[in-house]
């Protein structure tokens, strides 16, 4: 038939348009950032000044930023993240409150970022700033420290719910075996839910920190948007997206805007391999499970 | 013995440790709707629906808003609902490499930063369009939803027995029918489902926005125009200085939270109500 | 030789590499019920679905051979009109369910573009769901949807519905091995009746359903064409020892 040829072609463009579509992200983010590369080249990368009045750019401080900020969160993040998935994986698989505890880390994962931001602007930066007085810092309140504290509510969602599924996923005979030789709940998790679950539970902590990486909002409202290397995480800083939504409307130079862009191309290439290897720890799980 | 009762102990530490940290990691949920319902449900009125942004001190309404985040998910649901269902096919249809390939692009693609999907329609329409504008913004949303409309399809679409087209081609029905009058009604709720909470997402979106969208105090139907969304007003307004803006910021973010809300809970009832049964 | 309305000739079918069915010469009579039987894994659903090319939908499908229907090889018709005069029911219940009982009854007209008056798709209905003895029970819930009726209901919908569109043969893939015995009852039943109107090629591994309902029996073991003959001589008196042992039912 005719027809079901055409629709037959359709599906596998529709599939190539999509492919393409990503390779044609990451060309054009290198083409609109050659002529920060041609200007600036790897030293970009290493570099520790972003100076747009002297037009000088370097990314150094934002990656600094970022890997601080995210590292933090995922940190600050991860026992509250392991408890929950331990808690409605195993402890409480059914009922009222895993359902609950289920639907509120839905909500978690559903409330937009701005909104993280705004409320981390209104309650955690006086917050934080006591702290910072009662500890004699510079009260700045924003800053690393905070962004992280954001961050870290945010990513809850993406690295628990991963880490759920699989720790759900264990046999129940393996667990049983377990039992029946007399171990203790603990034990079993440390000897046998853990090993067995522990490449998906990395795979969801590897997606939650590409979030936290990516994140834009949230942190742009809280880090105090300072372009240099921070040297405490109480004080301003900026992440490779925040300098970005800071900056980009008023880039007034080509050589500015550029830079921002190649400050992307960064986010693209770091966000890209993490995602990438995240999903093909997944995938090849959910293979194996499968055989 | 005493060894056996350490164990135990232990295992009754870890447990309490699980269910303290669990239930503490609730805490800030509960404390930002605290927070959205304290200071955003008493602005709210009628007016504050149907007025538009005044300068400060006043802070007026948010219509102009709620009209641009509208177009902006009109014109993102156009981008990416149809080209996502038939990617989301082609996914069910093909075992191949290449569509286990695409299967991970597809997940790397919901994975990048939404500030960097902002940057590609700034480069690819605010650039040759030479401003602003809905359009940009739109296809900025749409691009970040395309993953989840094709991944809502293929889950859907895998769960539909086989036996259901073999039913269909056994009429002699051919692949075309079968797949449009037979396959995709029975899945229809659940990619209407993937659809709407796709749509919540984007709805909260300001990164893509900000040199897309842009935002707009006035009035705008026309997708070449420069609009405001709720984000986008929430954000402007937050970082201001005028506490009366900061007070319509957490309204507009109360109704952000509940258009959010309204969406998830009705996917989870309707969902239920809904699907068709196989 | 008129009375023959499907002819198997030298005919081999497989998957990849594999050829499942192995040179199969076989006729049907026309207005005859012919059983299938052979153990599990034999053959029997591959050897009916090459007759309405419905094995062509698996991707690595193999077949040599040739398979007649009505004198002209089914591989030179078009699959779509084959599909139409070759009716089939598979083994579980498979109703659309999206559509009403009486959608589900014309989806042959309305998958395929026919559009009738509503009154010749009434007739269609009311026919097709009595030739199914499904009528009395549903006639007051046509627009209800199909998948909230029982399973032997079902299964007569969908028995309603291959008849819908005036099928010459009926192929019957195990219709009942999903079935409570009084759904079997019925269904078995109802396949006496039809066979009025239509040929009917049924495959089942109960062998008392064979007994029952079907003039020949075809076995199958392996992929080979063991015996056939009419059902009295096959349960009585069969020529091949493997024959006696599965209907006694030693590798069943
Ligand atoms: N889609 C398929 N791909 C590969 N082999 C198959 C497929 N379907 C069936 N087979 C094999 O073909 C043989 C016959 O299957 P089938 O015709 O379904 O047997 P029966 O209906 O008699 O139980 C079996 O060995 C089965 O494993
Ligand atoms: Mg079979």
């Amino acid at each position: 038939m005719l027809r079901d040829r055409f629709f037959k072609f359709g599906l596998k463009l529709a599939g190539g348009l999509i492919a393409l579509l990503i390779f044609s992200i990451f060309v054009s983010l290198v083409i609109a950032s050659i002529p920060s590369i041609k200007e600036f080249g790897l030293s970009f990368v290493f570099g520790k000044e972003w100076n747009p009045v002297e037009e000088h750019f370097s990314a150094l401080p934002f990656i600094i930023g970022t890997l601080l900020t995210s590292v933090l969160a995922l940190a600050i993040s991860l026992p509250f993240s392991l408890a929950i998935a331990f808690f409605s994986g195993e402890f409480s698989k059914k009922g009222l409150i895993s359902s609950l505890i289920a639907y509120a880390t839905d909500l978690l994962a559903g409330i937009p970022s701005v909104i993280y931001g705004f409320w981390g602007l209104f309650f955690l930066v006086p917050l934080i700033r006591k702290l910072e007085l009662s500890f004699n810092i510079p009260p700045y309140g924003v800053g690393i420290f905070t962004a992280s504290l954001v961050l870290s509510i945010m990513i809850i969602p993406y690295a628990s719910s991963m880490a759920r599924d699989v720790i759900a996923l264990v046999p129940s005979d393996l667990k049983e075996a377990g039992f029946a030789l007399g171990s203790t709940r603990l034990e079993v998790i440390k000897k046998v839910i853990f090993p067995y679950s522990v490449s998906g539970i990395f795979a969801g902590l590897l997606l939650a920190f590409g979030r936290a990486i990516g994140e834009t909002m949230a942190v742009t409202m809280v880090i105090g948007n300072a372009n240099r290397i921070p040297h405490s995480l109480f004080e301003p800083a900026n992440t490779l997206a925040s300098v970005i939504a800071n900056e980009f409307t008023e880039a007034t130079s080509d050589i500015h805007l550029s830079s921002l862009i190649y400050l992307g191309l960064i986010l693209f290439i770091i966000t890209f391999f993490i995602n990438y290897i995240g999903n093909m720890i997944i995938e090849r799980m959910s293979v194996n499970g499968r055989s | 013995m005493g060894e056996v009762k350490l164990r135990i102990l232990k295992d009754r530490i870890f447990t309490f440790i699980i269910y303290l940290l669990t239930f503490l990691s609730v805490i800030p949920l509960f404390a930002i709707l605290f927070s959205l319902v304290k200071k955003g449900l008493g602005v709210i009125n009628l007016n504050f629906f149907i007025t538009l942004p005044k300068p400060p001190p006043d802070a007026g309404g948010i219509l102009n808003a709620l009209v641009g985040t509208f177009l902006l998910v009109l014109i993102a649901s156009i981008v990416s609902i149809p080209i996502g269902i038939v990617a989301g096919l082609f996914l069910v249809e093909t075992r191949n490499r290449f569509a286990n390939m695409l299967r991970v692009l597809i997940n790397v693609l919901q994975g990048l930063p939404s500030i960097v999907i902002g940057i590609i329609a700034y480069l690819w329409v605010v650039k040759p369009m030479g401003g602003f504008s809905a359009l940009s913004g739109g296809i900025a949303l749409g691009i970040m939803m395309l993953p989840m409309v094709v991944k809502s399809t293929e889950e859907t679409i895998k769960l539909i027995p086989y036996t259901l087209r073999e039913a269909s081609y056994a009429l002699g029905a051919d692949y075309f029918t079968t797949i449009f009058k037979v396959v995709l009604p029975a899945g229809i709720s659940g990619i209407l489902n993937g659809i709407l909470l796709g749509i919540a997402r984007i709805a909260g979106e300001t990164a893509p926005l900000l040199f897309t969208a842009f935002g707009n105090p006035y009035l705008n139907f026309n997708p070449a125009k420069p609009v405001d969304s709720l984000p986008l007003l929430i954000f402007n307004y937050a970082m201001s200085p005028y506490e009366r803006w900061q007070n319509a910021a957490w309204g507009a973010s109360f109704v952000l939270i509940a258009f959010v809300l309204l969406i998830n809970i009705g996917v989870k009832l309707g969902g239920r109500r809904w699907r068709v049964k196989l | 030789m008129e009375s023959e309305i499907i002819k198997i000739r030298d005919f081999s079918a497989g998957y990849g590499q594999n050829f499942v069915l192995k040179n199969i010469n076989l006729s049907f009579e026309k207005n005859k019920v012919t059983a299938i039987m052979g153990p599990s894994g034999c053959g029997k659903s591959t050897l009916i679905r090459c007759i309405n090319r419905m094995h062509e939908l698996n991707l690595d499908a193999i077949h040599k051979g040739d398979i007649l229907f009505n004198g002209k090889s089914v591989f030179e018709t078009n699959p779509i009109l084959l599909r139409k005069k070759i009716g089939m029911v598979f083994q579980r219940p498979n109703p659309f369910p999206t559509m009403s009982i009486y959608d589900n009854v014309i989806a042959g007209y309305r998958l395929n573009g026919i559009k009738l008056s509503k009154k010749e798709f009434d007739l269609i209905v009311e026919d097709s769901l009595k030739k199914a003895f499904l009528w009395e029970e549903v006639k007051d819930n046509l627009h209800k949807k199909g998948t909230f009726l029982s399973g032997g209901q079902q299964q007569r919908l969908c028995i309603a519905r291959a008849m819908a569109v005036n099928p010459d043969v009926l192929l019957l893939d195990e219709p009942t091995s999903a079935l409570d015995p009084k759904a079997t009852a019925m269904i078995e039943e109802l396949i006496v009746e039809l066979k009025k109107t239509v040929t009917i090629i049924l495959v089942t591994h109960n062998r008392t359903q064979a007994a029952r309902v079907s003039d020949f029996t075809v076995f199958l073991y392996l992929g080979e064409l063991i015996e056939y003959g009419s059902t009295e001589t096959i349960f009585t008196t069969p020529k091949n020892p493997k024959t006696e042992e599965y209907l006694i039912g030693k590798f069943g």
